[in-house]
C-alpha cells in the first residue's frame, strides 16, 4: 500500500464553529507533504486529527492503513509527533525530557543520538525553563524522532529557529526522506514548503483550495508583467495584449498573463514598432507566495475568527 | 484491563513516574505538603486534644488521622495541582501523543504521590506502634483494602477536580470543598469525638463523604469498633464492611464517570 496517511472528507467542529471543513489528501510512502495556510486556516486542526489526539467530527483518517484515533496502540509506535508547542515539565533538564519519552517509546534511538541530531548535545544538563523559544523546538524534535518513526507529523518545526538551525532541521528532515521516513508538516514558511515539500496543499478557512507540486500550484496563478509608458503616450495606443491588467497607478501597469511569452511579445513588437520606450520593465512567473496571497486574500466568510489552536 | 498490564505498560509509568518524582523533588510547595503537612496535622491536632475523648487506644486514632491527612493532602489536594500544573503547560497533551495510554499517563503522574502517602502511613503505624503501644488489629487485610481504595478514590476525584480547575493557584480554592468535607467526615467518625456523642442524622449523612469510609474501616480493621460504637472480631467485622466498602466502591465508579465526562487533556482554547 503505497498511501501511508489518507485523509478523506474530514471536519472537525468546536461546538457550532466548523474549523475544518472537508479535506482529503493523502501522502504516499517517503513524500513530504506540506500542510500551507494562514493562521486560523486549520492546518493544526487537521493535523491533531490526523496524528489522533482527536476523532474527526466527520470522514475518515487513516495512518498506515488504522484509524490513528482507534487503534492508537498500534499507531503512536510508528509514528513520531512534534506539536505546535512543545509542553515539557520547566524544571526537567533536557536529558531527564529526553529519557523520559524514551522511556515510553518501544524502540527509542540512544538519547544522546537523538540530542545530537538536533544539535543540543551541549545543552544537556540545561532545565527546559532555561532554553531559547529555537531550543524548546529543537528538543520537540528530538523527541519526536526519538521512536524512529515511519512518519513523522511536524507542526511549524521551525518557527522561532534562527537561520542556521532552520537549516540544520531541513538537514535532518532530509536525512529521514532519505531514510526512507514519510513526512506530513504545517509550515507558514514558503521557502520551508518550496525547499522540502514533494507535494502541497494550501489550506483557507478550513478547506484545501489549491494542492499538488509547488509547479502545479504556481502554475495555477497567472505570471506577471509590468511597465511604465512615457507621458507622451496614452494608454489607448496600446495594442490588445493577451493578459489582465491588475494594476494602472496612472504611470506604472501591470497585467497578469497565462501566456507570458505571447504577452511580452505582442507588447515589445509594438513597442519596437512604435518607437516607444517601456521603462522599468519586468516580466516574472508565478511564485509559491503569490499563489498563497491570492488564497490567503480571497475574501473571509461570514465566520468569526478563531484560533488555530485547538479548543 | 489488568490482562493488558504489560511490560510496556510497566515500563512506560516507571518512566513517567521517575520524572515525577524530579519534579516533586524540584517543587518545594509540593514537597512540604507532601512531606511535613500530614504529621504537622496529626501532630497539632493530638497537642490540643483531639482524640482524648474516644476510648479507642491513641496510637489507632494517630494512624487513622494520619491516613486521612495523607489521602487529602498528598493524594488528592497535590494531585489535582500536579494535573492541572501538567495540563497547563500542555505536558498531557504532549504525552498522549506518545505510545503511553490515558490510563498510565494519570497512573505515571500520581505515583509519587501515592507512594509518599502509603510511606507515611506504614511509618507512622511503625511508630506509633512503638510509642503507644498498638494491639494486634483484628482485622489488617480491611485496613489496608480500605487504604488502597482510599488512594483509587482520591486520585479519580483530583483528576475529575481538574475539570473546575483552571489554573494551579485554583487549586489551593477549588480543592477546599472536598478537604472541608473530608474533614467533617473525620471530626464524625468517631475518631476525634466519641461515636455515640455523634447525632444519628449527622452520622447517616456524614457517612457518604468521600472519607468517611475510608476512616471506618480503617478504624474497624485497627480497633474492631464499628461507626456506631460497638466492637467486633475479626469475624464480625467482614460485615461491618460491607456498607462502608459500598460507599467507597459508589465513590469509586462516581470517579471514573466524572473522569470520562469531564477531564480534559488541555487547556481550554
Amino acid at each position: 500500500m503505497a498511501e501511508v496517511v489518507e485523509v478523506s472528507d474530514v471536519r472537525r467542529s468546536y461546538g457550532d464553529y466548523e474549523a475544518v471543513r472537508g479535506v482529503t489528501f493523502s501522502v504516499a510512502r517517503g513524500e513530504l507533504f506540506a500542510l500551507l495556510g494562514t493562521n486560523g486556516a486549520g492546518k493544526t486542526s487537521t493535523l491533531e486529527v490526523v496524528e489522533g489526539l482527536a476523532r474527526p467530527s466527520g470522514g475518515l483518517v487513516r495512518v498506515l492503513g488504522r484509524d490513528p484515533y482507534a487503534d492508537r496502540a498500534a499507531v503512536r509506535p510508528r509514528i513520531g509527533v512534534m506539536l505546535q508547542q512543545g509542553g515539557f515539565p520547566a524544571d526537567l533538564t533536557v536529558t531527564e525530557t529526553a529519557a523520559m519519552w524514551a522511556g515510553t517509546l518501544t524502540a527509542p534511538r540512544p538519547v544522546a543520538e537523538a540530542l545530537d541530531l538536533v544539535d543540543l548535545a551541549h545543552r544537556t544538563n540545561v532545565p527546559v525553563k532555561q532554553l531559547s523559544g529555537g531550543e524548546r523546538r529543537r528538543l520537540d524534535l528530538a523527541l519526536a524522532v526519538l521512536g524512529r518513526p515511519d512518519v513523522l507529523f511536524l507542526d511549524e518545526p521551525t518557527t522561532g529557529l534562527d537561520p542556521e538551525s532552520r537549516r540544520n532541521t531541513w538537514e535532518l528532515v532530509r536525512t529521514l526522506l532519505d531514510d526512507g521516513a514519510t513526512v506530513l508538516l504545517t509550515t507558514h514558511y514558503l521557502d520551508e514548503a518550496e525547499e522540502l515539500a514533494d507535494r502541497l496543499a494550501i489550506m483557507h478557512q478550513g478547506r484545501i483550495v489549491r494542492t499538488g507540486t509547488v509547479a502545479e500550484v504556481v502554475a495555477s496563478q497567472p505570471a506577471t508583467v509590468s511597465f511604465a509608458l512615457p507621458p507622451s503616450v496614452p494608454r489607448d495606443r496600446l495594442p490588445d495584449l493577451a493578459g489582465t491588467l491588475v494594476v494602472d497607478d496612472g504611470d506604472r501597469l501591470e497585467m497578469h498573463t497565462d501566456t507570458m511569452q505571447a504577452t511580452l511579445t505582442g507588447l515589445l513588437v509594438w513597442a519596437r514598432d512604435h518607437g516607444v520606450e517601456l521603462r522599468e520593465l519586468s516580466a516574472r512567473p508565478a511564485s509559491l507566495e503569490q499563489a498563497f496571497l491570492a488564497v490567503a486574500s480571497s475574501p473571509s466568510s461570514p465566520e468569526p475568527e478563531r484560533a488555530e489552536v485547538a479548543a | 484491563m489488568s490482562a493488558v498490564m504489560t511490560a510496556g505498560s510497566v515500563r512506560r509509568v516507571r518512566a513517567l513516574a521517575t520524572a515525577e518524582v524530579r519534579l516533586l523533588v524540584r517543587n518545594r510547595t509540593a514537597m512540604f505538603t507532601a512531606l511535613a503537612l500530614p504529621v504537622l496535622t496529626v501532630a497539632v491536632l493530638s497537642s490540643i486534644g483531639f482524640g482524648e475523648e474516644t476510648d479507642l487506644p491513641l496510637g489507632a486514632v494517630v494512624v487513622t488521622m494520619l491516613a486521612g491527612f495523607a489521602l487529602l493532602y498528598v493524594v488528592y489536594y497535590n494531585l489535582v495541582s500536579a494535573y492541572v500544573a501538567r495540563r497547563e503547560e500542555l505536558v498531557l497533551k504532549r504525552l498522549r501523543v506518545g505510545e503511553l495510554r490515558d490510563g498510565e499517563i494519570l497512573a505515571g503522574t500520581a505515583l509519587p504521590s501515592i507512594v509518599v502517602a502509603v510511606a507515611q502511613v506504614v511509618l507512622t503505624a511503625v511508630v506509633s506502634a512503638i510509642v503507644f503501644g498498638l494491639d494486634a488489629p483484628p482485622n489488617v487485610v480491611v485496613a489496608v483494602l480500605a487504604i488502597v481504595a482510599g488512594v483509587v478514590m482520591f486520585v479519580l476525584l483530583a483528576a475529575a477536580s481538574t475539570a473546575f480547575t483552571r489554573n494551579v493557584e485554583m487549586a489551593q480554592v477549588s480543592t477546599l470543598p472536598v478537604l472541608f468535607l473530608c474533614m467533617g467526615s473525620l471530626i464524625f467518625s468517631g475518631v476525634v469525638v466519641p461515636a455515640d456523642s455523634v447525632p444519628d442524622r449527622v452520622r447517616e449523612v456524614a457517612q457518604f463523604i468521600p472519607l468517611t469510609p475510608v476512616v471506618d474501616l480503617v478504624q474497624l480493621g485497627l480497633t474492631g469498633q464499628t461507626p456506631d460504637g460497638d466492637t467486633v472480631g475479626f469475624g464480625a467485622s467482614w460485615a461491618e464492611a460491607v456498607s462502608p466498602a459500598a460507599i467507597l466502591v459508589a465513590w469509586i465508579a462516581i470517579g471514573v464517570w466524572a473522569l470520562r465526562r469531564w477531564f480534559r487533556w488541555e487547556p481550554r482554547g
